[in-house]
């Protein structure tokens, strides 16, 4: 039965299930359930299925997604994984982590009028569904005989290397860490993006022939020019992330307690501080903390802090609610599970026991002024406006800058004045065969852009193998 | 998986292992340091690398019982492996031409002291390593050092064997040696070890390297755990070090930094599995 479009306009958005605000700000669990067959595919009914649907030009990666939502509309659920997967090939993390409204859900006709067909959620229906009952129809093309070394394991290195074995690449992944993922693993936690979902994204890609070696540090264990000349491998792709974090610069940053975002992350999700002392790895027990930042990776170490048991778990930001970078769904969430924000606030100094150990934040009011380089009112310091937040661990969630350890064993390798590679319109580097992609190449971004480079790096990769004789 | 090929006690709570990590020896050199996974639960650990060889292609790792994760890794008898091995990670040492290099090896750090010494003498420096122990028992590596070294001067605390005193008292002497003048000084060791050397040779104005110890979780920058104060910047041991200016360093931070976990340890000390038998010999909590 063929819906019309009036009849579409009037089916309303599909609520995601969630588990329990006040439980679930006490365990590790997934927030999200997902919707349900019935519910997914009445949302599938909201798209109208536009002519030139402006919502796959949202997507960094190109997903059809008119295509899918009519399949899934239509209960034709291989067919609509099909054509998910064939643009995408983590579509279970995508739609789980995608800043969907400010991409494709932002395109979609309906925004305005109604709300945005609900894009994410279908996405992770659908690939839930595909890893829940479809055996993986492996298509083992022929093989081109051409070996990629791809650098990093995180959501560039993962597609990237996806991409290039369903060309019939042999493509070998190289991961710093003793479990690949990347940020996936280390940084996003285990409620937001369950492991075993990245997991069996992973066991996949082995299954397409994609080797995954661990504990592998390119710049270090082998160079790019080992890999090349001595390995064999045709061609590299670069995608080992932004990297190091950057602090604040105030006073009291290395007392007992303060902490980059990264740090704080990999403690509690690489290396499961949350079950200590199963898990050997400690991190420092607060009954109150203070996270600083406005990103996704402040929403994350913000609400791992709340998990923990800090009450109040505080965030602040130096900017308004309308100009974080979060994802709007974790903001909401973060509320809910009992977040205290504080808004146009900047912490100016880091106060300490006389054992050193954190005991406060002072903090400083912000006002808005004029809006500054990346379009937002800049935020101007409130003179006279100083208060404490007591707390126990700080936590800085500001930003990151490019990892040296590769780029300082490859001087060859040409990189802007912040240190991130610089590549041309075909993410290709200044060292021929040696492309890159990701954070190293854009600074701290998204899941979603890193996938888009690694699939775009793929496609100029097969063509740079297969002219390359 | 990573094959034991030798475990040995080289002092109580002092354990040398070879393990087998070709991939490390390709572009190691003196300073390097790796990362250590015992098992699938354990933590990351950062270990020098004291020692390489390339015909069995090889790394020596010295490590002291400090936790519940160094007594296990200890623990392994030859036969045996260990999970995970990555690396070399960090700077190398400045292995140059100085003249006369006094070497200063605290307990566990003697190991640090090792690579370079070798590396040293084959540029043909003159070399002289002072290692201290709080007894003769743990005094190591003389043998070892002695075979790169022009002289090894042990020291005791409780005056068992050697100099009676710590390893500052006999720098102090070596740099009163004006017959042969001290060049510059690479140290390792307890905090307050590197500190005291680091006051010894800061009057005379001579080069001093320190090589750190923080708390590290990856090992490759990523997580700014291992950060310390040189000068007044802030550096990561991992990327930027582990090797710093001795006269730059702030060790107060470094050492009061090394204490955040003192709790945990203690309760991952206590946590470890019933019929748990020590093997170390120094059946002691972390202080």
């Amino acid at each position: 039965m063929t819906l019309k479009a009036s009849e579409r306009m009037k089916i309303p958005r599909q609520h995601m299930p969630e588990q329990d605000p006040g439980q679930r700000a006490t365990n590790f669990g997934e927030v999200n359930f997902g919707l349900a067959c019935e519910a997914a595919r009445t949302e599938a009914d909201r798209c109208l299925g536009c002519k030139g649907a402006k919502c796959i030009g949202g997507c960094p990666v190109g997903v059809d997604i008119p295509g899918f939502l009519g399949a899934l509309s239509e209960g034709n659920l291989d067919k609509a994984a099909d054509i998910l997967f064939d643009a995408n090939v983590l579509p279970g993390i995508t739609g789980r982590v995608c800043p969907q409204e400010t991409q494709c859900e932002a395109l979609c006709i309906r925004t305005g009028k109604s709300e945005p067909v609900a894009v994410g959620y279908l996405e992770r229906f659908v690939a839930d569904w595909a890893r829940e009952h479809r055996t993986t129809k492996v298509q083992h093309p022929p093989a081109t005989g051409k070996r990629v070394a791809v650098v990093g394991s995180g959501p560039a290195g993962l597609t990237c290397a996806g991409e290039l074995a369903k060309k019939g690449h042999q493509v070998t992944i190289y991961e710093a860490l003793h479990k690949p993922g990347g940020v996936l693993v280390y940084g996003i936690p285990e409620f937001r993006l369950p492991k075993k979902i990245v997991d069996s994204e992973v066991e996949k890609l082995k299954q397409l022939g994609v080797r995954i070696e661990c504990n592998i540090i390119i710049g270090q264990t082998y160079t790019i020019s080992d890999l090349l000349n001595e390995q064999g491998f045709d061609a590299v792709f670069i995608a080992n992330g932004a990297g190091l974090p950057v602090f604040l610069g105030i006073p009291g940053e290395n007392l007992k307690g303060v902490y980059s975002a990264n740090e704080y992350l990999t403690r509690v999700n690489l290396m499961g501080a949350y079950r200590f002392p199963e898990s050997p790895t400690p991190v420092i027990d607060a009954p109150q903390v203070v996270v600083v930042g406005g990103g996704n990776t402040a929403m994350d170490a913000v609400r791992t802090a709340r998990r923990l048991g800090a009450s109040p778990a505080t965030l602040i930001y130096r900017r308004s609610r309308q100009e974080m970078p979060a994802r709007v769904e974790e903001v909401k969430h973060a509320e809910e599970e009992g977040v205290t924000y504080h808004f146009l606030v900047n912490p100016v100094e880091i106060l300490g026991t006389d054992d050193g150990w954190v005991r406060a934040v002072r903090c400083q009011n912000r006002e808005l002024g004029e809006p500054d380089d990346s379009g937002r009112r800049r935020p101007i310091a409130v003179p006279g406006s100083e208060f404490e937040v007591p707390c126990q661990v700080f936590i800085e969630a500001i930003g990151t800058r490019a990892n040296p350890l590769l780029t300082q064993t490859t001087p060859e390798l040409k990189v802007n004045k912040w240190g991130y590679i610089e590549v041309d319109d075909k993410n290709m580097t200044s060292v021929p065969g040696v492309f890159a992609g990701g954070d190293i190449v854009r600074g701290a971004a998204t899941v979603i852009l890193a996938m888009g480079d690694g699939k775009k790096t793929a496609a100029a990769m097969h063509d740079y193998l297969l002219n390359q004789d | 998986m990573f094959l034991i090929l030798d475990a040995q006690w080289l002092a109580p709570g002092i354990r040398r292992l070879i393990v087998q990590a070709p991939h490390v020896l390709r572009h190691h050199q003196p300073g390097h340091f790796v990362i250590v996974r015992v098992a699938p639960e354990s933590e990351r650990i950062p270990l020098t690398v004291a020692d390489t060889d390339h015909d069995k292609q090889t790394i020596t790792l010295i490590v002291q019982v400090v936790g519940a994760t160094t007594e296990q890794l200890c623990n392994l008898e030859t036969g045996q492996s260990v999970l995970d091995v990555a690396g070399p990670l960090g700077k190398p040492t400045e292995i140059k031409k100085f003249g006369h290099v006094v070497l200063v090896g605290g307990g566990v750090g003697t190991a640090v002291i090792l690579p370079q010494a070798k590396a040293l003498k084959n540029l043909g420096n003159r070399v002289s390593a002072v290692i201290g122990g709080r007894s003769k028992d743990y005094v190591i590596l003389e043998q070892d050092l002695s075979q790169h070294c022009d002289a090894v001067y042990p020291c005791t605390d409780d005056g068992s064997y050697g100099y009676h005193g710590f390893v500052t008292g006999q720098l102090n002497e070596l740099i009163a040696d004006k017959a042969q003048p001290v060049d510059a000084v690479i140290a390792a060791g307890p905090v307050p070890m590197m500190k005291a050397v680091a006051e010894v040779t800061r009057p005379h104005g001579i080069h001093t390297i320190v090589s750190l110890n923080p708390i590290m979780v990856d090992g490759t920058g990523m997580c700014g755990g291992c950060r310390v104060m040189v000068g007044d910047k802030m550096l990561f041991a991992c990327v930027d070090g582990p090797e710093f200016d001795a006269h730059q360093v702030d060790f107060d931070e470094l050492r009061d930094r090394l204490t955040a976990y003192r709790t945990q340890e203690k309760r991952a000390w206590d946590h470890k599995p019933s019929g748990h038998v020590c093997k170390c010999k120094v059946a002691e909590v972390p202080s």
